[in-house]
């Protein structure tokens, strides 16, 4: 019930009342609306919700948690993760 | 997808496995808190690659489960008066009343309609100005502002023939309840990402001060989940007991503040009972009596309505991770999707349905 997809903005549609997205989620468009993230501008991704961006996705921290994450997964992978002692090293080489 | 697969790649997940095969040394009880989350542990079978030494229990973070018997069965009743649209997201169609579930009103010549959005109930009403059309208004803190902005909306252009019936829980009431418990087992916890995306985690800073109990913010794919896990258990093994934030790219400390704006202008606190826990003080929001021109169980008088749950289902106990679904003489053989007899088995994202859709097999074999 708390399925909340990130999606990209293409467009922004703005009325006397509401502040529409056309958000792309993996090739489907669907109409978003973008009230609660007044900030969020066309090439921002946005976690929605039942309609409703709820946070526009901040690309700094995803970037950097990933960078993080990923030199984890190649570390490993080189046998020098942390885990080289714990018997999972032979699956992930 | 763009901040989806990213966080769904294998070896990353298997660096953050041996990492937490390394980082834990004593046994842990951890608690997902939404059923979202729980859903993506079962599906990834994250729970059977975890080390041994943790546990993993489920929450009660399923607003379809825990919606109570008596709000379905008023659903019922005014979804069944000739001239009424009723609205609802999915999920709810199916769960059983004391006697009956919308499907079956909309079998029975119902018009119950489906919606992705509450925007989309909002203009069913401006179509179709002779009918009065009611909005299942249900869901945590992440759906509570949506909800909220379609009744502010309507009554902005002076919709008469829109209301809505609206149950909605709070997550952090529910969570001092369970750490109250003499019977708690519970460590450590996963906080619901999206709840905290649109709330912030302060609330859960209180929660972790009083309790000395560690919470992580936790996003939905099996990296967020595993690394969720993974700073839990440093933190148990420290001897930490704060509020952190895995799920950063879309979680502040405050939250969404034109969200929480709008949830605060148009609900209010009230007591509310949960289906399979009971009643939990100040858990629920309710209509502004501003608003109650538009609140469906005064415009319809289904107020007074009480019903008794059937006896048999253990989900208090699983809802409150005690139990696993599993645990239940019951499970999959008397209760299955198909026919629930309790909440975890109606929605896709209760527990006892997250584990007979990916688990059954292996419990049928074990049997």
């Amino acid at each position: 019930m708390c399925l909340a997809v990130p999606g990209k903005i293409l467009a922004i549609e703005e009325t006397k009342d509401s502040r529409v997205g056309r958000v792309e989620f993996g090739g489907i468009m669907r109409p978003v609306q973008l009230d609660f993230v007044p900030e969020a501008m066309v090439g921002d991704y946005v976690v929605t919700h039942v309609g409703f961006a709820i946070s526009r996705v901040d690309p700094e921290e995803a970037e950097r948690t990933f960078r993080i994450l990923h030199e984890m997964g190649l570390l490993e992978s080189e046998g020098l993760g942390s885990g080289s002692d714990s018997g999972e090293q032979d699956q992930a080489a | 997808m763009k901040y989806l697969d990213e966080y769904r790649d294998e070896r990353i997940a298997r660096a953050l496995v041996a990492d937490l095969h390394h980082r834990v040394a004593r046994p842990w009880v951890l608690m997902e808190i939404c059923g979202g989350q729980t859903h993506t542990l079962m599906r990834y079978g994250i729970d059977e690659l975890v080390p041994k030494e943790i546990t993993l229990v489920h929450g009660p973070g399923c607003p379809v489960c825990v919606t109570p018997l008596e709000i379905i069965d008023k659903a019922i009743r005014i979804a069944s008066r000739p001239g009424v649209i009723f609205v609802s997201y999915g999920d709810m169609l199916r769960v059983p009343g004391s006697e009956s579930d919308l499907l079956r009103v909309k079998a029975a010549g119902g018009d119950v309609r489906v919606v992705y959005s509450p925007m989309e109930a909002l203009k069913i009403a401006r179509a179709n100005p002779q009918r009065q059309v009611v909005f299942f208004g249900i869901g945590f803190e992440t759906t509570a502002p949506a909800n909220a902005m379609a009744v502010w909306q309507a009554r902005r252009e002076g919709l008469r023939n829109f209301s809505m019936l609206a149950s909605h829980v709070l997550v952090p009431p529910a969570i001092r309840l369970l750490l109250r418990s003499p019977q708690n087992r519970v460590q450590g916890f996963i906080a619901p990402g999206h709840v905290c995306t649109v709330m912030g985690y302060r609330e859960y800073e209180a929660l972790a001060q009083e309790f000395r109990v560690p919470f992580v913010v936790g996003g939905f794919e099996p990296i967020d989940l595993l690394e969720a896990i993974s700073m839990l258990v440093a933190q148990l093994e420290e001897g930490r007991a704060e509020v952190e934030n895995q799920y950063v790219r879309s979680v502040s400390r405050e939250g969404n503040g034109p969200a929480q704006a709008i949830m605060q202008e148009v609900f209010e606190v009230c007591d509310r009972k949960w289906r399979g826990v009971g009643p939990i003080p100040e858990s629920g929001l309710r209509l502004r009596p501003e608003f109650a021109a538009y609140d469906a169980e005064k415009v319809f008088d289904v107020a007074s309505c009480s019903a008794e749950e059937p006896a048999e289902c253990i989900s208090a106990q699983v809802l409150q991770g005690l139990k696993k679904p599993v645990d239940c003489p019951a499970f999959g053989k008397r209760c299955t999707p198909e026919s629930p007899l309790g909440a975890p088995m109606v929605s896709a994202e209760g527990a006892c349905a997250a584990y007979y859709q990916y688990r059954r097999l292996a419990v049928v074999s074990q049997d």
